[in-house]
């Protein structure tokens, strides 16, 4: 069974509609990247999938947990669903370690010597184990977004979306959190992600989506997508710079 | 017959300090508590709690303090309820607090970056722990200075409540100064209190807020 499976989903702000049905199937440790130009609807999608946005049609599996318009069973599906977005959000009277503990011991009800084992775990996958005491304020942006990742997996998530979470950061920064995305992708972690490096697309990615004017325009295995798109839509997109 | 300023008229002003001090601690426990409930409803997501908290403030802020304490010590005693001034005193600045406490926190409340609500949903967090763990400890931190410049206020306007009788800080100064016509001397001294009352709460919140500051960052 598929990790997440969207069916015909249509999403629409006020008298504009931004997603115009979209189908897609992630699979178990599958890493699929998510490309297309800005307004494509790209983020819409994964706020769609963990629910922070409604639909107005169609369907959204993740995990067993299915999503519809009546928005139930909402908290259940987001347990098994991690997103990281562009800014890195952390909590910031918590230090890290609280950060990381806090979801898993008050929504999961984790005992606090299993929730430390935890953040610990997380911490020491994204490369940050010795930070654990410090304050967020203290932590560069691309520290700050890996801890933000290892948030996430402390809730041990059947999936994890990641928008675009390299925009933000200097070119300097963006290097350790793609290590860290390409770390989870070979741990066996099932990944949907927004991205703008279309190198590392390629390169980690099984799959790539292309979105535009909010359909799914193409979509394959990356080489193919990145080595040979079908359409002109595509083609313009990646022939004219990446933004 | 007029009495000199002595240490029995001194100590008489000093000691109906204590009718302040109950009556600010009265409002602020009372409205404090319905300041926080009318803070939750102002920013909750059903509607119709939103509407019935703004209405509250916009009444209570609408109305002068006299007119509420006129209004519960009339209101109330008209209904029959034999009341002691001191708590007729106490509900209307109670009201009164709440209103503006209410309005503080909701704004305190909402200077939360709304990414840390989407952030803590995002986490599977129920409405009532991303306040509870969330929300609420960042907003504490905003709500410090301007809830403390309140609370002054408030020790400051508890002064009103002479009009129904209750004899606290200003009354008794009018009082004495009434008998001694020594105003320089008698007003001094409920200024010199009132001083005394407001300094150590302003300094205990600049302490609390460099404490707070400094936690997130240390
Ligand atoms: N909360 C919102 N309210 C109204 N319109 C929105 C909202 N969020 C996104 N949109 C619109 O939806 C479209 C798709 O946005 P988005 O999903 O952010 O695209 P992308 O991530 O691909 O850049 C854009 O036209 C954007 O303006
Ligand atoms: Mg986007």
């Amino acid at each position: 069974m598929p990790v997440v499976q969207v069916e015909g989903v249509r999403k629409s702000f006020g008298a504009v509609e931004v997603l115009k049905g979209i189908d897609l199937t992630v699979e178990r440790g599958e890493v699929i990247a998510i490309i297309g130009r800005s307004g494509s609807g790209k983020s819409t999608l994964l706020r769609c999938i963990n629910g922070l946005e409604g639909i107005q049609a169609g369907r959204i599996e993740v995990s067993g947990h299915k999503l519809d318009a009546s928005g139930r069973g909402l908290r259940d599906l987001r347990k098994d669903v991690g997103i990281v977005f562009q800014s890195y959000n952390l909590f910031p009277h918590l230090r890290v370690g609280e950060n990381i503990m806090l979801a898993p011991r008050v929504v999961l009800g984790v005992g606090k010597a299993e929730a430390r084992q935890r953040a610990e775990e997380a911490l020491a996958e994204v490369g940050l184990a010795e930070r654990f005491e410090a304050w967020p304020d203290n932590l560069s942006g691309g520290q700050q977004q890996r801890v933000a990742i290892a948030r996430s997996l402390a809730m041990k998530p059947k999936v994890m979306l990641f928008d675009e979470v390299t925009s933000a950061l200097d070119p300097e920064l963006t290097g350790e959190v793609l290590q860290t995305m390409e770390r989870l992708a070979q741990h066996g972690m099932t990944m949907l992600l927004v991205t703008h490096e279309m190198a590392f697309a390629r390169r980690v990615a099984t799959q790539t989506i292309f979105m535009h004017q909010g359909k799914v325009w193409e979509v394959g295995p990356s080489e193919r997508i990145f080595g040979a798109p079908q359409t002109p839509e595509l083609r313009q997109f990646l022939g004219t710079g990446l933004k | 017959m007029i009495r000199t300023f002595s240490e029995s008229e001194f100590l008489f002003i000093v000691s109906s300090a204590r009718w302040t001090l109950l009556l600010t601690l009265l409002s602020l426990l009372l409205g404090g508590l319905l300041g926080f409930i009318v803070a939750l409803a102002r920013t909750s997501q059903l509607a119709p709690l939103r509407m019935l908290a703004a209405g509250w403030i916009g009444m209570i802020q609408g109305i002068p303090v006299l007119m509420l304490l006129f209004l519960s010590y009339y209101g109330l005693s008209m209904g029959g309820v034999d009341m002691p001034p001191i708590v007729a005193a106490s509900v209307s600045m109670a009201i009164y607090a709440s209103a503006y406490l209410g309005e503080i926190w909701r704004g305190s409340i909402q200077s939360v970056a709304w990414q840390q609500w989407e952030a803590s949903a995002a986490l599977a967090m129920s409405r009532a722990q991303q306040y509870r763990y969330v929300i609420l400890p960042q907003a504490v931190r905003i709500a410090v200075a301007p809830t403390v410049g309140f609370i002054v206020q408030l020790v400051k306007n508890t002064s009103i409540v002479s009009i129904i009788g209750v004899v606290e800080l200003a009354r008794a100064g009018n009082l004495v100064n009434n008998a001694t016509f020594a105003p320089f001397k008698v007003f001094g001294t409920v200024a010199a209190v009132y001083f005394i009352i407001c300094w150590p709460i302003s300094l205990l919140a600049r302490r609390l807020e460099g404490k707070l500051n400094a936690r997130r960052s240390g």
